[in-house]
């Protein structure tokens, strides 16, 4: 080989090696791009839900009242009978099996939107008034596009009588698609048209504040302790060494020590987000503690010196002066712990969190879920329904995340001091 | 009630406060020269008043039900199950009981209410006597003009050591909580079974209660829990991780480092650092409903037959889960290697990517072991991606088109939904807790140890 010909070779090598890196760095990337897109394209659809138009016979008889027509009398009122003779209107059925059919076009709550339009305006009583139902899960995914309808009849869950009534019901423009407020406002269902992330809502925020309440102030006073005044001796090392190790264990070891000594020795009530905070403060301290002390650590000693040489004692110089410069590094470090807490799965579903709760939970002791606990929860589902609210689950938390990433970079680089 | 008390004590601190400061200026006003500002007056006064009543208050809260719990069910010894009576008696009390009023639940009823109204007396008298006693202490030290800013700041400086000691607590409470219910299931299970037998099927462990296994049992027993499965299936599926994640990451480490210019190295950066930021729940979510069945369908089209839930899917992924922490720390690693070596390589003639293989990474070598070695301690221990997108069977394969589980799949589905205590089968899962509690952390102290040695080497 020519001095030429193996100064190629290396050159080529070179350039390989160059597009190796290149390589990898836009695999990363594009993984992320291919991973929101999947998300987003699965989960937009959620933010919308299927209506079905029907004209609503307030038959006042069929109502069974007794005394006054009043809002408090129409909340005790049943409307099952008159809300089923005003469905089983939009298309003739031959016999109950088919009645039973347009009946499953509607969601299952039909009764009650029928009777909450009425409360809402008690007027209508005893006319026949165009009100807006919620579809059925199958009819939403058939209606978004979601579903084949070139399947075999047996193979798909919505049957070629109820495609008949459908594609009718579209011709008649009865089929219109608005906000789906149920998202926000709704617990969790078995039915995914009813099921809404309020309750999951809710929970991830008790959740999140009482792991701020606990783990905030613990974790700035620990690391003031260890930045400025601990003395270097084996207590001192000891701790260093726990924190660093508790920051690296596994998220589930977290969970086990919630059920171990949180629900069964002492006896916290279960599935709750005091627990869930509890807990994940304890993994989030380590995680605060870390970036606190870096903040710290990153003011000048002159500062130190400075406040020290006009007489002020340890503590003002600390408490005065330290801190108040340390503190965009400290909040930034603890928002950031807190998104990941945030995100936080595993632990929480050791400590009981993944029971079906349909109720929104008033208060840190009731019973709840999570957003990321809610995720897992309905990927487990098998309707169809059920993907893009996950999908849209998982857009909300995301969301959450990146705000809060924002809101911790921005106060970095807005309020923290270059020293140089 | 615990609301008000507690309100009132933080009352009383806040009022002690601005009390504290009038009187040390009071003070002044007698000529007398005051040795601290008048404001650390009130916050001696202040921390006096709200911290042993604070206390007191707080451990009362937290053994007053099991003490009064004991002190009722020593009435009844002859309940058999004296959890359920003694919740059964709390409904009771409370008026939400649905159920058979037995004599003894409203002779029980009745000693609890007696119990709680002494347990709630005494509560108040005993913080009333600790925040007068405390505060007359405080104010007698004020009106003697002591040090109060030397008293306040040694006060300070034991409530930041004792928010230190947190840290320690938490691993004393995760290594006894660990250790307690380990030791339990291997007194019932020989710990030899446990990490050397090749079959895992929890499920049989029917039995209820660790106390009523029968000997035939316990033999039956004895090879349901063998967990080399498992740990054989999060070793699988974490080298695939591996697999996909060190040359990813490295390689990006090497070219943000080396090559990349700083407006390709601003943006991209961040970018392959969300993939850190995303919660592992999504990236189940993703293995599990696109990752997975896509290598289905691509198997079928190829004459493979694979698994919806196979190790491969869930390696994939949580090997790009895991390509941040490598690329960064030895992004981190590189950038720390000092200038003169790369100087002194091109001096003799080397190209860039020499000079990267031959110099540059053998001297950040220990650096990147390191990052990888946190890495692996982080795939082991990650629990969302495998529950949703690896198996659920215990599988000793090394084929990764089939499906495998690991230690924290089970742990999960064992602990899921209600679980008894006592049962060797939930007692298993605390032992796999602990089995990867110290994996972790060994690998954690041995890749911290070679990141710190390398760091002391070129600062």
């Amino acid at each position: 080989m020519t001095k030429e010909q193996r100064l190629k070779k290396r050159y080529r090598a070179e350039k390989r090696f160059k597009m190796y890196g290149l390589i990898s760095v836009s695999l990363a990337v594009i993984f992320v791009l291919i991973l929101v897109q999947n998300i987003f394209s699965k989960g937009s659809s959620a933010f919308s839900r299927t209506m079905i138009e029907v004209a609503v016979n307030y038959d006042s008889s069929l109502l069974e009242l007794e005394g006054p027509i009043n809002q408090n009398s129409l909340k005790d009122a049943d409307f099952y009978d008159l809300a089923v003779e005003s469905l089983l209107k939009i298309y003739p059925a031959k016999d109950s099996k088919e009645e039973r059919q347009i009946l499953r076009l509607f969601s299952p709550d039909y009764e009650f939107e029928i009777k909450d339009f009425l409360i809402k305006n008690p007027n209508k009583i005893d006319q026949i008034v165009p009100v807006k139902i919620t579809a059925s899960d199958d009819i939403d995914q058939l209606n978004k596009g979601n579903f084949p309808r070139d399947l075999p009849e047996d193979r798909r869950r919505v049957s070629n009588y109820q495609l008949n009534i459908y594609d009718n019901l579209i011709e008649k423009e009865k089929i219109d698609k608005k906000f789906n407020n149920y998202l926000f406002t709704k617990g969790d269902s078995r039915d995914p048209e009813l099921a809404g992330i309020g309750g999951s809502l809710m929970g991830s925020f008790f959740t999140i504040i009482i792991c701020l309440i606990l783990s905030f102030p613990i974790a700035i006073m620990a690391s003031i302790y260890l930045e400025e005044f601990a003395p270097k001796n084996k207590i001192t090392d000891f701790i260093e060494i726990n924190i660093n190790n508790l920051a690296a264990v596994p998220s589930i070891v977290y969970g086990l020590l919630g059920l171990g000594i949180l629900l069964s020795v002492m006896e916290f009530p279960r599935s709750t987000p005091l627990v869930a905070g509890i807990t994940l403060s304890l993994m989030t301290l380590p995680r605060i503690i870390i970036p606190c002390r870096a903040s710290l650590k990153a003011v000048p000693p002159s500062i130190r010196e400075a406040a020290l040489s006009v007489g002020a004692s340890k503590f003002q110089t600390v408490f005065h002066h330290v801190v108040p410069l340390a503190m965009p590094g400290t909040l930034s470090g603890t928002i950031i712990g807190l998104a990941q807490a945030l995100g936080e799965t595993a632990p929480l579903i050791l400590i009981g969190m993944v029971a079906f709760v349909v109720d929104i939970p008033s208060s840190p002791v009731d019973p709840s879920a999570s957003l990321p606990v809610q995720v897992y929860l309905w990927s487990e589902q098998a309707e169809r329904g059920f993907v893009e609210k996950t999908s849209a689950t998982i857009m909300m938390l995301l969301g959450f995340l990146i705000v809060m990433n924002f809101i911790a970079v921005y106060l970095r680089q807005k309020f923290e001091k270059k020293w140089n | 009630m615990n609301s008000l008390i507690a309100g009132v004590i933080l009352i009383l601190c806040l009022s002690s406060y601005f009390f504290g400061r009038s009187e040390a200026r009071k003070l002044v006003t007698q000529n007398i020269k005051l040795k601290a500002l008048p404001a650390y007056y009130g916050y001696y006064l202040s921390l006096w008043c709200g911290l042993p009543a604070l206390i007191i208050f707080g451990c009362w809260s937290l053994f007053e039900p099991t003490i009064i719990k004991v002190l009722i069910l020593n009435n009844f010894p002859q309940i058999e199950s004296k959890d359920l009576f003694y919740e059964q008696t709390l409904s009771f009390f409370n008026g939400n009981f649905s159920g058979e009023i037995t004599n003894e639940i409203k002779a029980a009823s009745i000693k609890y209410s007696s119990i709680n109204i002494i347990a709630q007396n005494s509560k108040i008298v005993i913080i009333a006597a600790a925040l007068i006693g405390s505060l007359t202490f405080a104010y007698r030290k004020i009106q003697n003009n002591n040090k109060a800013r030397d008293d306040v700041e040694i006060i300070l400086k034991v409530l930041l050591f004792t928010s230190s000691l947190v840290a320690i607590l938490t691993t004393v409470g995760i290594i006894v909580s660990l250790l307690f219910e380990s030791l339990k299931f291997f007194s019932t299970i020989n710990i030899f079974e446990f990490i050397f037998g090749t079959s895992w099927s929890p499920q049989r462990a029917f039995v209820r209660d660790a106390s009523a296994i029968t000997p035939e049992e316990l033999l039956e027993l004895q090879d349901a829990f063998g967990s080399v499965p498992l740990f054989a299936g999060t070793a699988f599926i974490a080298l695939i991780a591996m697999c996909v994640a060190v040359p990813i990451g490295l390689f990006s480490g090497i070219y943000l480092a080396e090559y990349a210019s700083t407006k390709v190295r601003k943006y991209s950066k961040p970018i392959i650092e969300i993939l850190a930021g995303i919660p592992t729940v999504v990236y189940g979510f993703f293995a599990a409903l696109t990752v997975g069945p896509f290598f289905r369908t691509l198997g079928e089209s190829l004459g493979l037959t694979v698994s919806s839930e196979s190790a491969l899917a869930a390696g994939l992924i949580m090997g790009v889960m895991i390509i941040p922490y490598i690329s960064s720390l030895s992004d981190d690693v590189i950038n720390s290697v000092p200038q003169s070596l790369r100087e002194g390589s091109y001096a003799v003639g080397a190209t860039k990517s020499e000079t990267i293989k031959k110099v540059v990474i053998p001297a950040a070598l220990p650096g990147i072991i390191g990052s990888i070695l946190l890495a692996v301690s982080r795939a082991i221990g990650e629990t969302m991606i495998v529950v949703m997108a690896a198996g659920l069977a215990a599988n000793l394969t090394i084929n990764p088109l089939e499906s495998t589980t690991t230690i924290t799949t089970q742990i999960v589905m064992i602990l899921v939904g209600d679980q008894e205590f006592d049962s060797p089968k939930t007692q298993a899962a605390f032992a796999l807790g602990l089995t990867l509690f110290i994996a972790t952390l060994i690998l954690n102290y041995i890749a911290l140890r070679v990141v710190k040695k390398y760091r002391e080497k070129y600062d």
